[in-house]
């Protein structure tokens, strides 16, 4: 197969145009824009519509009316960008509707900053918008596997009926790395909801997020939370490096991950037994594959690009039977090897 | 004898939760009736807004989305975008167009997005119990405003036709209300005219429809008309502002 | 020979209709209520109707149906 040399932004967008989406309407925000400039010069061709909305609310809705009739549509910005499309994607949530977001994190709060950061992890894996649901997050580290989990986000989008997101981050979508592409998507499942004109064969469909009654507002979230079970039980995904024999556990996910990876490749090298767990899909968060890779550890150091947000999650997901420690960069700072190898070196990671 | 008037096929045979009087079903009789006419409820798509006919969904027998509140008009340029043969209206309040969603009701019409818009302009919040609207009048008294609307705190009411005649990308822009027979058949016609512009690929057609709503005006539904008439007509006069079929006529 | 039919549930009595019926012969029932509670329209003088469907055009319910 063809192997591209490639930005991560650019990646994103082209492995969206190889899954079939038909659809993006999108807002300029940096450091994310290059999905809209690639899909700009590309859709067209491809037979797609892109469309450059007056804003990131106007874009996520004309989202919500895309993938409506049926199409796969998506969306892409960056972290102020995704706080203003979070009205659309409840409405989307609740209209059980598919499609894919991504957000290509920078530092916040407010207009914050440009550079790299992880600071939306809650906002992504707890309450991005009001109301009873959940977004299926995927945490990709790589170009290739940015490519891989957009591909993979449109069918989950379209099997669950829910709304997808690619969290990257600004480091991400910046880099370039070779990436191999699947061929394009032909075959797509039927979606008999889908309002696109019943043209006189069936009855009216709608599509509605609307329920006067609370017993029938609370049946539709309660179905929907049986379809969140499902994919609990079933797409959980994570990586485990060198967890087996650890006496420590890293735990960091997205680019931070990259630097985790190589602080353990360090510490090893210094006879220091370090692991690392690297949750891909952050909300389902893995529990179990993290229990799995904590079992002989004894402590966990948690690193993000923020203050420390995905830790509840590690201590949650762990019932708090290790000790979690912290370290994290934030504001657009990365943190590097080294300092993440002296914290391990910190906490203990002796000979 | 033959029937020669009953409810168009379009309109789903079932009470709607409109109060008393409320023009509201006037309005989605003519559309119905449009749809009717040209043969198009198969393949047509509505948008529904936040506000008293937030459940037009289940009154129209095509397919229906429920936007979100002011959004309509972007969620139709996703459906229309995606289905561009097929046809698109929203269905809009005052407060819904013309306040939280004056945003995405410009851009879709700057951007000459080929749907057709049915606004219904009754100068107040209804479905939330009166407050006041951007189309509120001068001195009108709703629950936000109970001296009246005072322009020098609160500002003017917005005319949305005639700011939207200024945009290349509308088609057409006409206000009509539904007080009378006479207005009642003008209003059809204007309908008529903007799903026939889609037809046309001519862009984005807006009909405002003057409303009442007697419940929160503490009116009598027949003393609701005659309130259209005497205030709100000299406030928001009934006209064609733009009409692009019109100007090929004289070009 | 033309005739005007009221359904009796559907009505809300907002009485729109009786402002145009041009033979003024839309009226407001005074006693009898149907079950929502409304006083629903009827014609008075069904000799006299034209069927120019003015008054089911004026109808925000759909409530009245017309034959000619």
């Amino acid at each position: 197969m063809e192997r591209n040399l490639m930005k991560g932004n650019e990646a994103l967008a082209e492995a969206a145009l190889r899954a079939g989406c038909k659809c993006f309407f999108g807002y300029p925000i940096t450091p994310q824009t290059e999905i809209s400039a690639y899909l700009a010069k590309n859709m067209a061709k491809a037979g797609g519509v892109f469309l450059q909305a007056e804003s990131e609310v106007a874009a996520i809705n004309m989202v919500l009316g895309a993938a409506s009739t049926g199409v796969r549509a998506m969306t892409s910005s960056s972290s102020p960008g995704v706080s203003l499309k979070s009205e659309g994607v409840s409405y989307i949530a609740g209209s059980d509707l598919p499609c894919v977001i991504i957000n290509v994190q920078r530092g916040g709060p407010g207009l914050g900053g440009i550079q790299p950061s992880q600071a939306d992890y809650w906002q992504a894996t707890k309450a991005l918008g009001h109301g009873d649901y959940q977004l299926l997050v995927y945490a990709p580290s790589s170009v290739q596997e940015m490519v891989d989990k957009v591909t993979l986000a449109f069918d989950m989008a379209d099997a669950y009926r829910m709304p997808v997101m690619i969290l990257a981050d600004g480091l991400l979508g910046q880099m370039m790395e070779p990436v191999t592409f699947p061929e394009k998507k032909t075959d797509f499942i039927e979606k008999p909801w889908a309002t696109d004109g019943h043209g006189g064969k069936r009855k009216h469909n709608i599509t509605n997020s609307l329920y006067l009654k609370p017993e029938e507002l609370e049946k539709s979230v309660v179905e929907r939370f049986k379809r969140y079970d499902e994919i609990k039980a079933k797409h959980t995904e994570a990586e485990l490096y060198l967890t087996e024999d650890a006496d420590i556990i890293v735990t960091a996910y997205g680019a931070t991950a990259r630097v985790a990876k190589s602080a353990v490749n360090l510490a090893r090298a210094e006879g220091i037994k370090a692991g690392l767990f690297r949750p891909i899909t952050l909300w389902p968060f893995p529990v179990n594959e993290i229990n799995e890779a904590v079992k002989n550890a004894k402590v966990i150091l948690d690193v993000e690009m923020s203050m420390g947000q995905m830790i509840e999650d590690v201590k949650l997901a762990t019932n708090c039977s290790k000790p979690v420690e912290f370290y994290g960069r934030t504001g657009g700072v990365i943190p590097t090897p080294a300092e993440v190898l002296e914290q391990i070196k910190k906490l203990g990671g002796a000979k | 004898m033959a029937v020669v008037f009953e409810r168009p096929k379009a309109l789903v045979d079932i009470p709607t939760h409109y109060c008393p009087g409320c023009t509201h079903g006037i309005i989605h009789r003519l559309v119905a009736e449009v749809i009717d006419e040209m043969g198009i409820e198969g393949d047509t798509i509505g948008v529904c807004p936040v506000g008293c006919s937030v459940m037009a969904y289940d009154y129209f027998g095509c397919d229906m989305i429920e936007a979100a509140h002011g959004r309509a008009p972007a969620t139709a340029t996703g459906v229309k975008r995606a289905m561009p043969d097929k046809f698109v209206f929203t269905y809009q309040g005052d407060g819904d167009l013309a306040a939280i969603g004056t945003a995405e009701t410009v851009h879709a019409a700057t951007r000459g997005e080929n749907i057709v818009v049915i606004f219904v302009n009754n100068t107040i919040y209804g479905m939330t119990g009166g407050q006041m609207a951007p189309t509120t009048l001068p001195g009108q008294v709703t629950q936000t405003t109970p001296f009246g609307r005072d322009t020098n705190v609160q500002g003017y009411p917005v005319r949305m036709c005639e700011m939207l005649s200024t945009l290349d990308g509308v088609a057409l822009a006409q206000r009509v209300t539904v007080n009378s027979v006479p207005h009642i058949r003008e209003a059809k016609k204007a309908i008529r005219k903007a799903f026939e512009n889609q037809k046309n690929g001519l862009g984005f057609s807006i009909v405002e429809i003057l409303s009442t709503c007697p419940t929160n005006w503490g009116m009598t539904p027949v003393d609701a008309l005659k309130r259209v008439e005497d205030e709100m007509i000299p406030y928001y006069p009934l006209g064609v502002y733009k009409d692009k079929t019109a100007e090929e006529v004289n070009k | 020979m033309a005739k005007i039919t009221v359904d009796f549930e559907r009505c809300k009595g907002c009485a729109l209709c009786t402002t145009a019926c041009p033979k003024k012969i839309v009226a407001m029932n005074q006693e009898k209520r149907n079950r929502k509670g409304y006083y629903p329209a009827y014609c008075t003088d069904e000799s006299s109707c034209i069927g120019c469907a003015m008054c089911a055009m004026m109808c925000p319910d759909c409530a009245i149906t017309v034959e000619k």
